[in-house]
């Protein structure tokens, strides 16, 4: 009874944020060529036209390249920030801390521009290399935070067992921690992932000729004609992103039930 | 003890160092460039290191830059009041209304379009607003119109509506947050000293939640302020934002300096309002301890 009228706006809310999401499909099934109303009829020639285009399969190529590429780095780097951040006390750590956190306030153009600046002027050829090390800069804030979670909830008692046991220090990460934190880090690996793919401004600045997903959608806007068919990409890209956040979700929520701690809410 | 306190500075510095690294060397030493680039002279395709203020004299001299940076303060402005108000209730309601084994599914919903397509979510605004667009050609066939609405076509209106949906879960995130931190038993508290409904949400919850509104304004002003794919695809490149600006100076007419001293002011200007705000809203900030 309570909240009722904040429920229904909510789900007006949920609805809003929805909307071009629902409307992609509709498009990407609609037989005519322009992106209006009334609808004309069905179709699945715009899927088809995806699958027979050479420069998209390319652009998904690097695009997954980068991907795996700045999801394994961004998760590796945020295990070493998340375990420093959440296990000991070091001087500077706030300022540190801040620092490796700070992409995610900054605007992407500010880290992109910079970026690219520099590496111009020391002479990099810029490939989806750059991209990857740009990538990897803004991923490793979110890997950050979703492993420190993780870490947060250890008990720290399993890991002096560990020693106590007669295991280094080193297996006994691997053998104790390690595996305890994995969900984390599969949540996180899948949620840069998802970042990653996604990402359109430093891929932009920084992948000289070479396309990836988005910047590839972002030439075909210009062409009307183009338009159908990038309808049907954003439709299986967003079935994609959803999938792998669900998984992510999944995992993120397990390693919680696993060290047996209350869930704190969502990714951010 | 001591020696146990170094030894843990020392494991934790060790562990630190890769990410801080990182950052360091792809973060931290490509701004310190910008920064170094604004006070730099701009030969031909050359940069000359000469110590020079020029690039920020004409940055403050430039009518065009007061044009640009105004109409990006105000459209994140816009943005930022947009979706703090329209977020609110939806964080109140997750907070307050919805049972806690559910709170993780709403969250998870209203994240998921963040994480989708960003470009194509922005170019659906353009679909939807525009001038033969979902909203115009179907208040068109309903007869409700004869003509395109026309406020909402390729301008600032558009962009605003556009920002506003691609950052609202960053708006309900920090709210909710400092919503479930308040302790209930103020609430009944409030209530038990006679305070109405309404009274109490307004002397007590509100108050408490500041914070995670506070938040909310910077989380979403900074970034949309320098956002660069809305005004390039919604205002069809005729109405820039400063990130458009400085891309234009950087790389169309690859005046570094110039576009650095741009960057570099544009960022000082976020701060200063940054922390204005933070300041003006410090009696909130100081409750929470």
């Amino acid at each position: 009874m309570k909240g009722r009228g904040l429920r229904a706006y909510a789900l007006i809310y949920l609805l809003f944020l929805y909307a071009p999401i629902l409307l992609l499909p509709v498009f990407a099934f609609n037989s005519g060529t322009i992106i209006a109303f009334p609808l004309k009829g069905f179709t699945t020639e715009w899927f088809s036209q995806m699958w027979g285009n050479a420069s998209l399969r390319r652009a998904l190529t690097n695009s997954l390249t980068i991907a795996v590429s700045a999801s394994i780095l961004a998760t590796c780097l945020g295990i070493f920030a998340a375990r420093a951040s959440t296990r000991f006390a070091f001087p500077g750590k706030g300022p540190i801390m801040g620092l490796i956190m700070l992409p995610l306030v900054l605007p992407e153009i500010i880290v992109s521009i910079s970026l690219l600046v520099v590496l111009l002027s020391l002479g990099v050829q810029l490939s989806i290399l750059t991209v990857i090390l740009g990538h990897t800069l803004i991923c490793m804030p979110y890997a950050t935070v979703i492993l420190s979670t993780a870490f947060n909830s250890l008990d720290r008692s399993l890991e002096e067992a560990a020693y106590d046991l007669g295991e280094t220090r080193w297996s006994a990460f691997r053998l104790v921690i390690l595996p305890l934190v994995m969900p984390g880090i599969i949540s996180s690996l899948l949620m840069s992932f998802t970042i990653s793919l996604d990402e359109f401004i430093i891929a932009f600045f920084l992948a000289g000729n070479e396309p990836t997903l988005p910047t590839y959608i972002f030439s075909q806007l210009r062409f009307p004609k183009q338009i159908p068919m990038i309808m049907a990409l954003g439709t299986v890209l967003v079935l994609m992103s959803i999938l792998l956040l669900t998984v992510a979700e999944y995992f993120r929520r397990r390693g919680i039930a696993k060290t047996g701690t209350k869930d704190t809410g969502g990714f951010l | 003890m001591a020696s146990g306190n170094r030894s843990q500075a020392a494991q934790g510095l060790t562990l630190i160092a890769p990410p801080l690294g990182y950052a360091v060397l792809v973060l931290a030493a490509p701004l310190l460039t910008i920064l170094a680039y604004s006070f730099f002279k701009d030969g031909y395709l050359t940069v000359i290191r000469e110590f020079t203020l020029e690039n920020y004299r004409t940055v403050w001299a430039d009518p065009i830059f007061h044009r640009i940076m105004l109409r990006s303060l105000v459209v994140a402005g816009l943005v930022t009041l947009a979706t703090v108000v329209l977020a609110f209730p939806v964080a109140y309601f997750l907070s307050f209304a919805v049972a806690p084994q559910k709170k993780a599914m709403w969250l998870f919903l209203i994240t998921i379009p963040f994480w989708t397509s960003y470009l194509i979510r922005v170019f659906l605004w353009k679909v939807i607003l525009g001038y033969n667009g979902v909203i115009n050609s179907g208040l068109k066939t309903l007869g409700i119109i004869e003509q395109p609405l026309t406020f909402i076509l390729y301008n600032v209106n558009s962009m605003v509506i556009t920002l506003a949906h691609a950052y609202a879960p960053f708006a309900i995130l920090p709210i909710f947050i400092a919503l479930e931190k308040i302790d209930r038993s103020l609430l009944e508290a409030g209530r038990d000293l006679g305070e109405s409904r309404a009274m109490t949400f307004w002397r007590v919850t509100l108050p408490l939640a500041m914070p995670g509104v506070v938040a909310a304004a910077l989380i979403v002003f900074i970034p949309t302020i320098g956002d660069y794919v809305t005004p390039a695809l919604i205002g069809g490149g005729k109405i820039p934002m400063i990130a458009n600006m400085i891309q234009a100076q950087m790389l169309d007419l690859d005046n570094r300096p110039m576009g650095s001293a741009l960057a570099v002011t544009a960022m000082l200007i976020v701060a200063v309002i940054s922390v204005a705000f933070i300041v003006l809203n410090r009696r909130f900030l100081k409750v929470r301890q």
